[in-house]
């Protein structure tokens, strides 16, 4: 079988499926490649599907994609061990703006995204594994599949293997990921009645709930947790720097059990049939880490290319969107009847350059640094604001300067006034 | 069960018996040389198990196809890792 396409795609998440779709568009002859028993079936998120990305491909998804909830309220928990202090926003009901944050199921998002690229004309096919990269000399030529005479050969081959991207590190175009650049999540899968549901977040019809949450949870852990509301269902969730729980030797699924019994969720999470425990990593190394892009014959998308935004958490998107440019880059090259070279392909990162993608990856690269060293901001801050609004809340007789006094103490007995104000100096920086 | 075999146990897997995607290299490795060990606190499905003397052993049939093992073993690069075959392994009903 010496079959040849205009382009492989490695991988049928959501950048495999952007590039594939964009690419028939344009009346490619594309062959998605996919190891699951169907795609979303090795996937797991959160998950928040940010729209925009989407939009741009299928401008009416919101009429046919499984989305589960559309996100109204946004909370965010700082966590001591036994209390929490948080804010919470929520969106005006008529709003007259289209909802851009949904819930979905990976495995059924997927699933029915790739569809619509099948729809396009991709050829997709799934329980096949890629297991190389076929080259003649520089230039990338196809992949090697465990099936039988499974080899397929192409103009070009865009990879969206995900992060641990075997192929990508088989062929020497990343190098394998360090445990400080890659984030470990483990989330659980909880079922109840729709009703219950909705009552305990103060939501109805389509309306949905995040709770994104910090604090000492991650024991001074870099990292975060969120639960979030679906249809008839909550995922709750916890993610630590990899390299952070080798120090700790916490294992993940005690962390997350520990997560349920926080008094602020186990309300929220009573009674709940869990159906699914997933794990998955998330690329962490942000701008640093993005590898070579691009090279004879081949292009990288998603996660396997870094592309995570971890202080807004934001990576399906980015896969959507790196996928799309990589697809209109060769589909341009190829327009103007030029090879797809290693020269020509370095338009794709050009591209990104200009795009939010790139500029956001580049704000907040020193982000983890600057967590990485200060600890503290990670402890000691989620109890100290916990302590304060427990102190200024109480009512005990104590007159409300003396409470004022007694928790800017507590701050700066903990922390110095020099070592608050190069905190603040620290954090502005970071995220500015 | 402990309590991650009872929730690996709500997951749905396709096992390709007999045939083990991850494998330890050299166990003579993990018993004599590797101090951490930390796979066996670090698999998000407890496929590694500290036997009595120092021994680690490895059971994938629960694995969740994170890719944990395969960095965190940096200091010996003692682990063997692959994608199940095409269509085997773990399969995620929600995600
Ligand atoms: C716990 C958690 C929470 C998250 N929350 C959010 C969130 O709320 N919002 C958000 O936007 N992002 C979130 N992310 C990040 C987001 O999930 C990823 O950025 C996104 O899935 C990347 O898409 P991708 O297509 O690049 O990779 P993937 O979705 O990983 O897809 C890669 C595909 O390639 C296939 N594959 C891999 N290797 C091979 C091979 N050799 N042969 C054949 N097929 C192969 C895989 O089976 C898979 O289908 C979260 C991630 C995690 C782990
Ligand atoms: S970390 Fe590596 S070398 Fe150490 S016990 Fe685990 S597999 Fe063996
Ligand atoms: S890949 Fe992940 S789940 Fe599988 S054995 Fe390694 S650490 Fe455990």
């Amino acid at each position: 079988m010496k079959e040849r396409f205009d382009a492989i795609v490695v991988g049928a998440g959501p950048a495999g499926t952007a590039a594939a779709l964009t690419l028939a568009r344009a009346g490619w002859r594309v062959l998605q490649i996919e190891r699951g028993e169907y795609p979303g079936s090795k996937n797991v998120q959160g998950a928040i599907l940010y729209a925009d990305s989407l939009q741009k491909l299928i401008p009416n998804f919101r009429e046919e994609a499984p989305l589960e909830r559309h996100l109204v309220e946004q909370r965010l928990w700082v966590l001591d061990d036994q209390s929490y202090i948080g804010s919470t926003y929520r969106s005006p009901v008529s709003s007259d703006a289209q909802p851009d944050r949904y819930t979905i199921l990976r495995a059924q998002f997927d699933k029915w995204f790739a569809r619509k690229a099948q729809e396009e004309g991709v050829l997709l096919i799934c329980e096949t594994t890629v297991l190389d990269l076929l080259r003649e000399g520089e230039r990338v030529v196809g992949v090697r599949t465990d099936r039988e005479e499974g080899e397929v050969y192409a103009d070009v081959v865009i990879l969206a293997d995900g992060v641990n991207s075997v192929l990508a590190r088989k062929a020497g175009i990343r190098p394998e990921l360090g445990a400080g650049e890659v984030a470990l999540g483990v989330k659980e899968v909880l079922f109840y009645p729709q009703e219950s549901l909705e009552d305990r977040f103060g939501i109805q019809g389509e309306e949905g709930v995040a709770i994104e949450m910090v604090g000492k949870i991650t024991r001074g852990m870099v990292g975060t947790a969120f639960l979030y509301t679906n249809k008839e269902s909550l995922a709750v969730g916890i993610g630590c720097l990899l390299s952070d729980f080798r120090r700790e030797k916490i294992p993940p699924y005690v962390l997350l059990a520990r997560l349920k019994e926080h008094p602020a969720l186990r309300p929220l999470l009573r009674d709940g049939e869990m159906k699914e425990y997933t794990a998955h990593l998330i690329p962490e190394g942000g701008y640093k880490a993005i590898p070579k892009l691009s090279g004879h014959g081949w292009l990288i998308v998603g996660d396997a290319g870094m592309f995570v935004n971890s202080v807004h958490r934001e990576g399906s998107n980015l896969a959507m969107e790196t996928g799309r440019i990589a697809a209109e880059t060769v589909i341009e090259i190829k327009e103007a009847g030029k090879p797809l070279s290693e020269g020509n392909l370095r338009r794709y990162r050009q591209r990104l350059d200009q795009s939010f993608v790139m500029k956001d990856l580049r704000k907040y690269q020193h982000v983890h640094e600057v967590l990485d060293h200060n600890r503290h901001f990670l402890t000691t801050y989620p109890e100290l604001v916990n302590r304060a609004a427990e102190t200024l809340l109480r009512v005990d007789g104590v007159d409300k300067r003396a409470k004022e006094r007694e928790v800017a103490q507590s701050f700066r007995k903990r922390r110095s006034y020099r070592g608050l104000l190069s905190d603040a100096v620290k954090l502005w920086r970071a995220f500015r | 069960m402990n309590d991650v075999e009872e929730k690996l146990y709500q997951n749905r897997y396709r096992l390709d018996a007999g045939r083990p995607h991850i494998r330890i290299r050299d166990p003579e490795v993990c018993q004599a040389r590797c101090s951490a060990k930390s796979c066996a606190a670090c698999c998000p499905a407890g496929c590694y198990t500290l036997g009595p003397e120092g021994d680690v052993t490895l059971l994938t049939d629960g694995c969740l196809e994170c890719g944990t093992c395969r960095i965190i073993c940096s200091e010996f690069r003692n682990v063997d890792w692959e994608y199940p075959r095409g269509g085997f392994g773990v399969l995620f009903k929600f995600g």
